[in-house]
């Protein structure tokens, strides 16, 4: 008999091409999903060397960080630097043969939220992009993570990685979420507990009860935020949620192969007695809506608290604190809720899908952004936009006062003209609060697409429970 | 990719934990389609103010560290995004060795492949180095990756641990898309058996 895995383990011996003694190994990459801002340079690597994609079926490319998300992006884009990088994504798709959404098709969208809409994405996968967030595909029990742009060119010529394998983190929530509470408080909640950097060097599995009966757009919530723990990537093990959404779509498999795949993603689960390096146990009503209050994503606190004081931390935290108080221009012991915001964003590969927009439709149904705040939604893709649109939910966000935008990335990194001005504050639904992140000056809160809805009707960081009645 | 031998030189300290991608090279820099260019970014936000003028406070503005080549950061340096624009900023502006606590495994990664050495030492070593770099231009920090030390400006040598085919790579400027082309035959062979295993892939 052989001894227990990890769903990591099975995913990683699946895709072992070679070991060697010291440890190094070379794992196969079963699909490469690229973007227009950290492939650059790497196709220009293969052209200078003359090589090749060595498979370009797994190859699929699309813009999406820097695109603008106003009409007529289809046909022009005045910033120049960002014209220049899409129109060489769109040669480079072309010149090397591999699969491509262009910004004109209905399909696009975040690279995140458009692989696992198309079917790219499916149970046992190992699945990388030049992008962090790529985390977010372990939801499907895909093994999944972002890389740089040296190893986005090293997949093209290779289909492989050179990886060290990373340790097993289990991170369970037991028991029901109280209402209110969502997959981004999940989230939240265990980088809060963790910090940013408490996932180092594993790849966390994410279990129990709660995310059981999370949705695998909640899923993809968590295991998007996996790398703001730190950790290489965030699993879920599929179940008969995850075949359900998979299937039929364009590019999951059909017929037998549907049988004979399925057969096999019904062995990705961790088996009893497997060995964990670390472990996190959270119990699910002890989460509360949060928000974040500083400039790391660990700086997270239940919205009915006080902002911290530096003298709460120990070691260089300290510091930071200081700092990220002065940047949020905020004072210790003010109630979160007191906090007033002059933007929303909802939108990102966090937070993007049908299920978020659903979700803070509900909140703000009948209702209108506070006078002086600006609303923008951006759907993760044109797929979801559409969607909303047919389900009568962008009508919602219109009548509310919020900006109905095209699929991007948008204001979750503020590469495109969307973005905070200095000082402005921004209720998001992203996944970093860094330092000018979504804009230089910028102050951003993260939370959950219900809360970020519940600020812009208020005007202040506002605990959505408050607004839950017959609207939600 | 350079080769990293030794190096001897200034090292500029930036205590702050948590330092991040984006205080490293702001998203704006991320749109050139090139590698090079980007040391004049390097801490932008933090470096310059909104007119584009220094912020003489930085570090990397003090006269003693504008030739620095080592930094001596807080905990978790390098977090946030997969960006090599930041090793790729740091290079440019002629950062070779960047020395914590901890660093977020991508980034980690990414100084690899540029000729970028970091180096991860216990909060005490940390703390002295850190001490050692405050005292500006002359004090001198050398690391050695064959013999795996960092000696601070008062002869304190300092042991640290890296993974063996990551030093091979780095002492010898090696190409590691060159040297996975050499296993071209396991790779055909893995992808023939993964046609059967699992055909739908």
């Amino acid at each position: 008999m052989t001894a227990p895995k990890t769903l990591y383990d099975k995913i990683w011996d699946a895709h072992l091409v070679e070991s060697q003694p010291d440890g190094t190994c070379l794992i196969y990459i079963d699909r490469h999903l690229v973007h227009e801002v950290t492939s650059p340079q790497a196709f220009e690597g293969l052209r200078m060397t003359g090589r090749k994609v060595r498979a370009p079926g797994r190859t699929i490319a699309v813009p999406d960080h820097n695109v603008p998300t106003t009409e007529g992006r289809d046909t022009h884009i005045d910033n120049e630097e960002s014209r220049i990088q899409v129109e060489a994504l769109d040669k480079n798709a072309r010149d090397f043969g591999i699969q491509y959404y262009p910004v004109n098709d209905i399909r696009q969208g975040i690279v995140h939220i458009i692989g696992p809409e198309q079917g790219w994405t499916l149970p046992g996968m190992t699945v990388v992009c030049g992008d962090s967030h790529t985390s977010t595909h372990g939801a499907f029990g895909a093994l999944a993570h972002g890389i740089g742009t040296s190893e986005v060119e090293h997949v093209l010529a290779t289909q492989t990685l050179i990886q060290k394998k990373s340790k097993n983190m289990k991170v369970e929530i037991t028991g029901k979420l109280r209402p209110g509470v969502t997959a981004k408080d999940i989230t939240l909640a265990v980088i809060g507990k963790t910090g940013t950097a408490g996932g180092t060097g594993h790849v966390i599995e994410y279990c129990g009860e709660a995310i059981r009966d999370l949705s695998i757009e909640g899923r993809m919530t968590v295991c998007n935020m996996a790398i703001e723990g730190g950790a290489r990537a965030g699993l879920i093990a599929p179940d008969e949620k995850t075949f359900e959404y998979v299937k039929g779509r364009p590019h999951a498999p059909k017929g037998a192969a549907w049988e004979a795949a399925l057969a096999w993603w019904k062995t990705l689960y961790t088996d009893e007695g497997a060995h964990w390096d670390k472990v996190i146990t959270i119990r699910a009503e002890d989460i509360q809506p949060v928000v974040t209050w500083g400039t790391s994503p660990e700086d997270v606190l239940p919205i009915t608290g006080t902002v911290p004081a530096p003298e709460n931390f120990s070691g260089g935290k300290v510091g930071a604190v200081k700092r990220s108080l002065e940047y949020m221009g905020l004072k210790p012991g003010t109630r979160l809720t007191d906090i007033a915001i002059d933007a929303v964003f909802i939108g990102s590969c966090t937070n993007g899908r049908i299920e978020d927009l659903r979700a803070a439709a509900a909140v703000l149904k009948g209702r209108k952004l506070a006078p002086g705040v600006r609303g923008m939604v951006v759907p993760g893709s044109g797929l979801v936009r559409l969607q909303a649109e047919e389900e009568g939910l962008a009508q919602v966000f219109i009548d509310a006062g919020f900006e109905w935008r095209l699929a991007g990335c948008s204001m979750c990194l503020a590469m495109n003209p969307d973005q905070l001005a200095p000082g402005e504050r921004c209720a998001a639904t992203s996944n970093r609060n860094f330092e000018g992140r979504q804009g230089r000056g910028g102050r951003t809160h993260l939370m959950s697409p219900a809360m970020a809805a519940a600020a812009g009707i208020t005007g202040r960081l506002t605990d959505v429970r408050e607004l839950m009645g017959e609207s939600v | 990719m350079d080769k990293f031998t030794t190096l001897t030189g200034i090292a500029a300290p930036m205590p702050l934990v948590n330092i991040d991608t984006d205080m490293i090279i702001p998203k704006q820099y991320l749109k050139t389609i090139k590698r090079s260019g980007l040391g004049s970014a390097l801490f932008d936000e933090m470096r310059f103010d909104q007119q584009g003028n220094e912020i003489p406070d930085f570090v990397l503005n003090q006269p003693a560290y504008r030739d620095a080549q080592i930094l001596v950061a807080g905990d978790n340096f390098g977090c946030g995004s997969s960006r090599e624009h930041a090793p790729w900023a740091l290079l440019d502006f002629g950062i070779r060795c960047v020395i914590s606590t901890s660093f977020a495994d991508i980034f980690y990664g990414n100084c690899f492949k540029n000729g970028i050495l970091p180096v991860v030492l216990p909060q005490d070593a940390v703390d002295h180095l850190m001490e050692d770099a405050a005292k500006g231009a002359n004090a001198r920090i050398t690391v050695d990756l064959e013999a795996q030390t960092v000696s601070a400006s008062d002869g304190t040598v300092f042991k640290f641990e890296i993974d063996p085919f990551k030093k091979h790579c780095l002492l010898n400027g090696l190409d590691d898309i060159a040297l996975t082309l050499e296993k071209v035959t396991a790779i055909d062979s893995f992808e023939s058996d993964m046609q059967t295993r699992l055909p739908w892939v």
